[in-house]
């Protein structure tokens, strides 16, 4: 008995002992890992998962090509479910055990800026394609992004409300817990007085919340012409549902948070305006040489925040090939020099690593065959 | 006047909310009527039967028919469900200290969610249930939507139906026995088991249906749609005076109007906390809940 427990305990050591040898001889120097923090499972998993798959084909096209410096490129993909606690400890897991340098995410802002102040403290680079609150890049030198600003999306949509729908009085309904909502209704609220028009109702809810009849109630009651709902997609529908179930007839108006709306929503959707980062039908190359492949490797057609997670793949490795390392503090100063057109438009970096590009507005309506789709309305260039 | 008829908007929004409470809260009061547990899988349960109810809409199409049909196949369900989680979980434990059923209640929770989470068909992620077009009537200013009605005639529906059977029925006046004194009540020659499967069924089938109106009001599912409405619907329960049936149904509409008011009227920021607050305040003057009887302590 005794002699069968020893000859175990050899076992397990020499198994182990193997594991490991294998396991730091495979991250040896002949490939070059990166970090990626999504949410493809929980409330926003289509966005997760899309964005997901867009650096996964970036990643792939590059390594038939022969990767960067030389090297393949392996990513590391971590799964928070959009709960920032998860972002922190994807974050840690890939910094300490797999060595990662350079991290792509995490998805949503509230995720984000849980671990802007870590990755700088550890000196690992954080690029997020697509957390467009404002203060995301403020945590350091090695925070940066390739989606526009939530003050962008905000201005732009007050703008959009009174000019070209002469809307005069206004009312948002947002999420009190969210980072990203709560910029965007700063915004959207000072742009919108600011060029004459009046906020009649601002009504919150936190996050999670199901039942938003009470203040739907109270919305309608001021009689606004435009409603701004900043939020993601899956409480959008839900307020949306709820607020033409009261017969709220204001036209509503959204952030790139309802990019998969049309896939969620009932047709009490249609008529109603959001901004984004691309529209898959513009007349555009790059984009629709995206779309075609994007299309032929998953069979769908691929969301903005998909082309974010392709750029973002793009504009970080196309930088490590011209630093010659993934050493941040090198890496970082390549990225600066980015001046390039991409899917999501032309990239350059301004001094606080935010993109100055342009937006595009697009209208939700009802495809030939019933099922919703957007409508490409214009696009906005930066001031 | 505008303010009169905001109120009376606010309240209908109440009502059609407290209406989902209190078929909830319904399941917990029985289950503890008859047993004396706090049954906290019972939020599951509306969860397995907007499942249930989606998944049928989702092969039959949806039409008002339908939605009213598929009521029944999500309530079998669920009350099988139901007395199958008594059998195997709660009956070895019936004379053990109350304690070990109460952590069951919660392992038993964390099943059915983690469970539904990773199934294949079911998943992480939400869904949307299937809904009607939207139509509202207008009714001197105040409006009502096809959905509240809906609300409205199951939930007034299944309420008078259960107080048939309580109250009217062999096996209803038997439950009551069982909850008024177990041991006498097998004296009399009452089976007490078959009396505990019943209770459980019946709850989890008002459960089931909780869900599918939860699931038609608000349209998305997933996998922890149930802890919220119910805990809700237990604090409902309590307040009400837990063991009581009547004071179940009366919690609930108390606390979902309760609660739309406070959004409506004060903050919805501070909603659930002016709610809870209220919650409190009655406890502590009437411990027993509304319609609860004052027990003496048993030593």
């Amino acid at each position: 008995m005794k002699k069968k427990l020893i000859a175990l305990g050899v076992l397990v050591v020499v198994v182990a002992v193997a594991v490991i040898f294998l396991a730091t001889g495979r991250g040896g120097s002949d490939t070059i890992k990166i970090g990626v923090i999504m949410s493809t499972s929980g409330p926003v998993s289509h966005f997760g998962t899309q964005c997901r798959d867009a650096i996964q084909l970036a990643v792939d096209e590059i390594n038939a090509r022969g990767g960067v410096l030389g090297k393949q490129v392996q990513l590391i993909v971590e799964d928070d479910e959009k709960n920032p606690e998860k972002t922190m400890n994807a974050l840690v897991k890939l910094a300490t055990k797999d060595k990662v340098r350079v991290v792509l995410g995490a998805l949503t802002s509230d995720c984000t800026l849980a671990i802007t102040q870590e990755a700088q403290r550890r000196g690992i680079l954080l690029f997020t394609p697509t957390s467009t609150n404002d203060a995301v890049t403020d945590a350091g030198d090695l925070i940066f992004r390739s989606c526009f600003k939530d003050s962008f999306q905000g201005q732009v949509m007050a703008q959009f409300a009174i000019e070209n729908l002469n809307a005069t009085k206004a009312a948002v309904l947002y999420d009190m817990n969210n980072d990203y909502s709560t910029g965007l209704t700063k915004s959207f609220e000072e742009t919108f007085v600011a060029l004459g028009g009046t906020v009649v109702a601002t009504e919150s809810y936190a996050g999670g919340d199901k039942d938003f009849n009470a203040q739907i109630t109270k919305i309608k009651a001021a009689d606004p012409d435009v409603l701004f709902l900043p939020d993601y997609y899956n409480t959008v529908s839900l307020i949306i549902n709820q607020a033409r179930n009261q017969g709220l007839d204001a036209i509503m108006l959204g952030p790139d948070g309802w990019d998969e709306l049309v896939g969620q929503a009932g047709e009490e959707a249609v008529g109603n305006y959001f901004c984004n980062h691309y529209s898959p039908d513009a007349d555009d190359e790059d984009v629709q040489e995206f779309v075609r492949k994007y299309r032929e490797r998953y069979g769908i057609t691929p969301n903005a925040l998909a082309a974010l997670g392709y750029d973002a793949a793009y504009i970080v490795l196309e930088a490590i090939e011209r630093a010659g390392t993934d050493d941040p503090q090198v890496l970082k100063e390549a990225l600066m020099e980015t001046n390039k057109k991409y899917v999501t438009g032309h990239i350059t970096f301004d001094e606080s690593h935010n993109p100055v590009k342009s937006t595009t507005i697009l209208k939700v309506v009802q495809g030939p065959d019933g099922r919703l789709t957007t409508e490409y309305v214009g696009m906005v260039d930066p001031e | 006047m505008a303010f009169l008829q905001q109120l009376c908007q606010q309240t209908l929004n109440g009502l059609s909310l407290g209406s989902i409470y209190a078929l909830l809260a319904l399941g917990y009061t029985m289950v503890y009527g008859v047993v004396k547990l706090i049954n906290f899988a019972h939020g599951d349960i509306l969860m397995v039967g907007a499942f249930v109810g989606y998944f049928v809409l989702k092969k039959w199409g949806i039409t008002p028919v339908n939605l009213m049909l598929s009521f029944l196949p999500a309530m079998l369900f669920c009350m099988i469900l139901g007395v199958l989680i008594e059998k195997v979980c709660y009956k070895p434990l019936r004379n053990q200290p109350r304690i070990n059923a109460l952590i069951t209640a919660i392992g038993v929770s964390f099943f059915l969610e983690n469970g539904a989470r990773v199934l294949p068909f079911i998943g992480p992620n939400p869904r949307v249930f299937p809904t009607l077009p939207v139509v509202n009537y207008r009714l001197f200013g105040i409006n009502i939507s096809q959905v509240q009605i809906l609300i409205f005639i199951v939930a007034i529906g299944l309420m008078l139906i259960l107080n048939y059977i309580i109250n009217h029925t062999k096996t209803g006046k038997a439950m009551q026995a069982v909850s008024f004194d177990k041991g006498a009540a097998a004296l009399m020659g009452i089976n007490v088991d078959r009396i505990i499967s019943f209770t459980f069924a019946l709850g989890s089938s008002l459960g089931a249906a909780a869900g599918i109106l939860f699931a038609s009001a608000y349209p998305q599912i997933e996998p922890y749609m149930g802890i919220m409405p119910g805990m809700k619907a237990f604090i409902a329960a309590v307040f009400g005076g837990i063991g009581s049936i009547p004071g179940a149904m009366l919690g609930g509409i108390i606390l979902g109007v309760a609660e739309t008011l406070t959004k409506g009227f004060l903050s919805s920021q501070l909603a659930d906390a002016i709610a809870f607050g209220l919650l409190i305040l009655i406890l502590v003057v009437k411990p027993s809940g509304l319609l609860g009887k004052p027990m003496g302590e048993k030593v």
